[in-house]
């Protein structure tokens, strides 16, 4: 079993993902493949992949369904990776510390090394975010684009995940959420962003933020104009015209 | 712990170039290692995308490494559709090609049909169709989107996507029809996310509540093809409760222009025009003035007598009485729409009450063509954007029309925060451009004397014979679709297989499906495009292709030519084209090679080229009869001009790249054009960024650049005449006539003012027979056929269901995941449902172009795409039910857009036990050499930290 480091991370990084904009697209599922594919955890496998069962290898995945009845009922575009947890039954889970959280930053992964290909971490994660590479054997998942958001050959700005940089609805965003002034700590004090599955005690880093209330339509008033035949029509715009 | 780099070298080089994983035409970055593909990213700079992009787009490494990649040219050697082909040579092919395009050229260039499918080089295949001498020439957009670029082209000199955009960084109310998810993909996206950041409102209006619509704040199920009533009723609405622009409409549309009023005359409804035939308006006192004469205000209401005594009135007056009248109330259109008439008030209250209280103004000067100063410029915030939903209907032209009309009354036309042109739009209404092609224009060995594309503006212009019958091959500009303007793609193999109104001896195709998913009636295509004459020669006796990967139409080609990915060539995204350019001014940009090929295939423009070379096609050779462009598209992108100083690209023009727009060739362009990132930017000054129709700071900016020939204001066109003149033949008068079966359908349907009428196929079927309506939504990670090839996108979208609404489905028995039986009136098809809530409950839904034929794209012929996906092609007909005889086409009367999305079906549970969706083809036969590799994908293992790079030490 693995072990959790000694003292909370001084750093939280994590994700916040805005429910109200993402529209489902999967830009960020993609792009995450496309660069972690040939990063950290390279290669992210594709098994039979233009055969009767293509099934790969994905850090995030985007799932749409419907909630609500009537009136209330929504389409829900829902992006899953893993949540970087400060309690990762994953990590703990794990016989061969293959499985480990940063101390520096709060970030899970996998050290496909040590990684004897279990599966317990698969188990044990309630949200599914764990990807087994069948081919490898060894078990990966989202790394916050570890060799991303720290990368000095890279643009400052860019130092951010793939899956931020790419979506188009802006519905993902990236920091520290343990530092309160951070724009995605403001982000969720703001909009009331929430834990998933908090019940379970997992503490998840990454935030979801509730789709913003939306503004129905008020019934129009009864303002039937005065008149409505053609002349009356006319007389009112050569009124209007004439002033 | 283990030690981890977290600086990795990401690529050796970054290039800047332009995606082609749908039509967005987004700015990419694309990150070689070691001479490959490792990384593809948007480009920050890029005015399109800014920087992000779409779940294609990433995904291109996979269409650039697909093994449905054709690898050389092919001739074909068995039967057709049999794939027996064999791999022959570049100069083998180009010699076939010629040889038999230059006896098509010596004896009748109609004989030849051109038609390319989601190209992005129209300038080019264009000009080659002209100086070939073939009018039967258009791209895929008679499928597509013609009704939404004819309206708009004819009504305001724009339209929705292509020339024209929402203000998201201003609008307050944002209305959306009828969009798939994938067109305009990154700029609707990046402005959903802004418009909601700023509280305003989004409502939707479409049958299917996916994407898009899933975060409206409010979500209008309309019934398919009723989009056009919901919006006159929102215009009686505004009408009967007097929110209306009335100073717009009097300045700056056609409203105020006299039409004469003597009906069952030759020119009844036609503009009253004065002797130099300027459009007469009447001022309060009822005394005519040309409508641009200097500092008349002309009257809205005043019908007046002519000189020649005849009666006149204003198109207001005419638009009062139509859009006044009861029969277009809320109440009406709930009947037709489903859309509760509380609903439809409370959106047009909504609409009024945005437009006209909560006004919005940018404090910047400006003058109109007149030369009245305006201290700023006053915004309607108020902004519409509408696609296919609307386009690919029987009465889509018109509720194109009456949207841009809905948008001239809120005086919501490119002000701040509405509907804005795209630079380098607006153009005349319509364009200056006749289509070429009329009798005796096309000759053996002659170039046409225009292109074979452009708008018509009456009968006179229609491209038929003394007696009416058409002259194109796919009935483009006759009587059943006289403002065509995207040609009729939909129809060509059909009518070519049938010789009507004529045979041809070569098909030419581009990157258009035909032979599937771009076909209606996929499985009647394929049988046309095998079908033989008595003698055992196919009834089209010719077929080249071009295409990147093996897909359906490949195995009916007689000559294939291969096609570079996008990675790997030249392109122009060009302002002559569709261009790319925003309402903050115009752009352009270019792909440009990034790797080189690895096999034995060319870019289909240098193909085109040197094709033209061969044949000595004017303008592609010297006066010495050697190539014109001997360096291909590159050195035609750079050196070709349209005009004198008008070129494919817009920037760094000028032999010292210091001229834009205008300018001669700069031998450096491209080099400029790769300096910058891959693009062009200009941006308009201040005062030019509104109200261009009508500025003249933009008139003259628009004209100095080339965009316009002269600095005349754009009228938008309330009312069009053009169609009032095919009416008006329709009743009898002028030598030009239509045929007796299609007069009424012409009247009806042919209205100067936007009207709605039922989409045809409903109404020629029975209503008990056929209740459902049945559209297809394109998903926002999928485009086209492209898509299946690609091992990422096809783990997303591998299959697909028949979705509907649950309670529907209950009626009838069907529970989720049941296999049922689709019925329209010319085929069947068998699928699996998926139920959902989210549907209009009449209509049923797919995603498109997700089935594929078995053993094509190089998949296994067990892949999901052939084995559980399917296409409603097979249910949609090119003609109207009731045989062909005179019956008329699937298609919008006015543009002849094929109207797939009239589709009308029923639904029944099938036998259980099923697992295979049918009609499934026969698999087709890969071209030699294409296969699927066996074992697992592990992209980017070289790149990064795999096993085996661990391993190394790496």
């Amino acid at each position: 079993m693995t072990s959790l480091p000694d003292t909370q991370p001084a750093k939280r990084l994590g994700l916040v993902i805005d429910l109200d904009t993402c529209v489902g697209c999967h830009a960020c599922a993609v792009n995450c493949k496309e660069w972690n594919t040939g990063g950290h955890s390279a290669p992210l496998t594709d098994l039979d992949p233009y055969g009767a069962d293509p099934r790969g290898v994905w850090f995030n995945r985007v799932h749409s369904f419907e909630a609500g009845e009537g009136e209330r009922g929504r389409t829900v575009h829902f992006p899953r990776s893993c949540l970087h947890c400060d309690e990762p039954a994953c990590v703990t889970v794990c016989p061969t510390g293959a499985s480990y959280k940063r101390a520096e930053d709060g970030i899970v992964l996998v050290n496909p090394d040590t990684c004897i290909g279990c599966k317990l971490c698969s188990w044990a994660c309630p949200y599914g975010a764990r990807e087994y590479d069948e081919d490898e054997g060894v078990m990966k998942k989202c790394t916050l684009c570890i060799d991303r958001i720290y990368n000095e050959t890279l643009p400052e700005a860019e130092r951010v995940p793939a899956c931020v940089s790419t979506c188009p609805a802006k519905a993902r965003h990236f920091g520290d959420l343990a530092d309160p002034a951070s724009a995605v700590s403001r982000l969720v004090a703001e909009r009331g962003g929430v834990d998933l599955m908090p019940e379970l005690g997992y503490r998840p880093v990454n935030k979801y933020l509730p789709p913003r209330p939306r503004a129905g339509l008020a019934p129009a008033g009864d303002d039937r104009s005065p008149e409505t035949t053609l002349s009356g029509f006319l007389g009112w715009v050569d009124r209007i015209l004439s002033r | 712990m283990e030690t981890l780099d977290l600086s990795p070298v990401v690529s050796d080089e970054v290039t800047c170039t332009t995606c082609y994983m749908c039509a967005c035409r987004c700015g990419i970055r694309v990150h070689l290692r070691n001479g490959q593909v490792r990384y593809i990213e948007g480009n920050p700079d890029h005015p399109v995308n800014r920087g992000v992009l779409c779940a294609k787009g990433s995904a291109g490494i996979m269409n650039h490494l697909s093994p449905a990649r054709l690898r050389k040219p092919l001739k074909r050697v068995g039967p057709r559709g049999e794939g027996a082909f064999e791999e022959i040579g570049w100069e083998e092919a180009l010699g076939l090609a010629q040889s038999w395009l230059s006896e098509v050229r010596a004896k009748d260039p109609a004989r030849l049909a051109f038609f390319t499918g989601r190209d992005q080089s129209q300038a080019l295949t264009g000009w080659w169709a002209q100086a070939f001498g073939t009018p039967n020439f258009a791209a895929h957009g008679g499928f597509c989107s013609v009704n939404m670029a004819a309206a708009g082209l004819y009504t305001l000199g724009g339209s929705f996507w292509e020339f024209g955009e929402p203000d998201f960084e201003r609008t307050k109310l944002f209305l959306m029809f009828g969009v798939a998810e994938d067109h305009d993909s990154n700029p609707i996206k990046l402005g959903l996310a802004r418009l909601k950041a700023r509280g305003a409102r989004f409502v939707s209006v479409n049958p299917v509540r996916t994407g898009y619509s899933a975060i409206a704040d409010t979500w209008l199920p309309i019934r398919p093809g009723t989009d056009g009533a919901l919006v006159l009723a929102l215009i009686h609405e505004l009408f009967r409760t007097r929110k209306i622009d009335l100073a717009f409409l009097r300045a700056w549309t056609n409203s105020p222009w006299l039409t004469i009023d003597a009906p069952g005359t030759a020119e009844h409804g036609l503009f009253a025009r004065g002797e130099d035939g300027r459009p007469l308006v009447a001022d309060g006192d009822g005394r005519l003035h040309a409508w641009d004469a200097p500092d008349v205000s002309p009257s809205l209401t005043a019908s007046v007598t002519l000189t020649d005594g005849r009666r006149a009135r204003p198109v207001f007056v005419t638009m009062a009485e139509r859009y006044l009248d009861p029969a277009l109330a809320p109440e009406r259109a709930a009947a037709v729409t489903g859309i509760d008439a509380g609903r439809i008030r409370a959106l047009a209250a909504e609409i009024a009450r945005v437009a006209f209280e909560e006004a919005i103004t940018v404090e910047t000067p400006w003058t109109d063509w007149r030369g009245v100063r305006h201290e700023r410029f006053v915004g309607r915030p108020v902004a519409f954007h509408a696609m296919r939903g609307i386009s690919a209907h029987a009465n889509g032209f018109q509720t194109c029309r009456a949207l841009h009309l809905l948008q001239m009354l809120l005086g919501a036309v490119d002000c701040p925060g509405a509907w804005r042109y795209k630079s380098p739009y607006p153009r005349p209404t319509p364009p200056p451009i006749l289509p070429g092609g009329k009798l005796g224009e096309v000759a053996p060995g002659a170039p046409l004397p225009r292109p074979p594309l452009g708008f018509p503006t009456g009968p006179d212009d229609l491209l038929v014979d003394a007696t009416g019958r058409p002259l194109r091959i796919d009935k483009a500009y006759s009587w059943e679709a006289p403002l065509a303007a995207h040609g009729m793609m939909h129809l060509v193999i059909r009518n070519a297989w049938a010789g009507d109104p004529y045979p041809i001896d070569v098909l030419f195709l581009y990157m258009a499906n035909m032979a599937w998913n771009s076909a209606m009636n996929s499985a009647g295509t394929v049988r046309m495009l095998t079908d033989t004459n008595p003698d055992g020669s196919y009834r089209i006796p010719r077929i080249i292709y071009a295409d990147a990967y093996a897909s359906e139409t490949v195995a009916y080609a007689d000559l294939v030519l291969p096609d570079t990915t996008y990675l790997e060539r030249y392109d122009a995204i060009s302002l002559l084209d569709r261009p790319i350019g925003s309402a903050e001014g115009p752009a352009d940009a270019i792909r440009h090679p990034v790797v080189a090929p690895d096999r034995d295939v060319r870019p289909f423009q240098d193909v085109l080229l040197d094709l033209g070379a061969r044949l000595g096609l004017p303008g592609m050779v010297r006066e010495d009869g050697t190539p014109r462009y001997p360096g291909g598209y590159a050195d035609y992108i750079v050196n070709h001009e349209r005009a004198p100083g008008i070129g494919p690209l817009a920037g760094w023009r000028g032999e010292d790249g210091r001229k834009e727009g205008r300018g001669e060739p700069n031998p450096r362009q491209l080099e400029r054009y790769i300096e910058n990132g891959g693009f062009w930017k200009m941006r308009l000054p201040e005062q030019a960024l509104f109200m261009k129709f009508a500025n003249r700071a933009y008139l003259e900016h628009a004209v100095a650049m080339g965009f316009l020939a002269r600095p005349e204001p754009v009228v938008l066109q309330a009312y069009l005449e053009p169609l009032q003149r095919f009416r008006l033949a329709a009743m009898g008068h002028g030598d030009r006539q239509p045929p007796d079966h299609l007069r009424g359908r012409i009247i009806a349907c042919l209205d100067p003012l936007p009207v709605w009428y039922p989409p045809f196929e409903g109404e020629a079927v029975e209503e008990a027979d056929f209740p459902l309506r049945a559209v297809t939504q394109r998903p926002a990670a999928m485009y086209h056929a492209w898509g299946s090839q690609n091992a990422w996108l096809r783990q997303i979208h591998g299959e697909n269901r028949l979705y509907m609404h649950r309670g529907t489905a209950s009626r009838l028995g069907i529970a989720d995941d049941d296999w049922v039986h689709v019925t329209s009136h010319h085929g069947r098809i068998t699928v699996q449902v998926r139920l959902m809530d989210g549907v209009e409950p009449g209509t049923v839904w797919t995603w498109n172009a997700i089935g594929k034929r078995a053993g094509a794209w190089a998949l296994d012929p067990r892949a999901p795409e052939a084995t559980r996906g399917f296409l409603l092609n097979h249910l949609i007909s090119e003609h109207l039910p009731g045989g062909e005889g005179e019956a008329r086409l699937n298609a919008d009367p006015v543009t002849g857009q094929a109207a797939w999305y009239d589709l009308r079906v029923r639904v029944e549970k099938a036998e259980t036990g099923r697992s295979v969706t049918e009609p499934a083809l026969p698999p087709l036969a890969p071209p030699p050499g294409i296969a699927a590799p066996k074992g697992p994908l592990r992209f980017g293992a070289a790149f990064g930290r795999s096993p085996e790079n661990r391993a190394k030490g790496r």
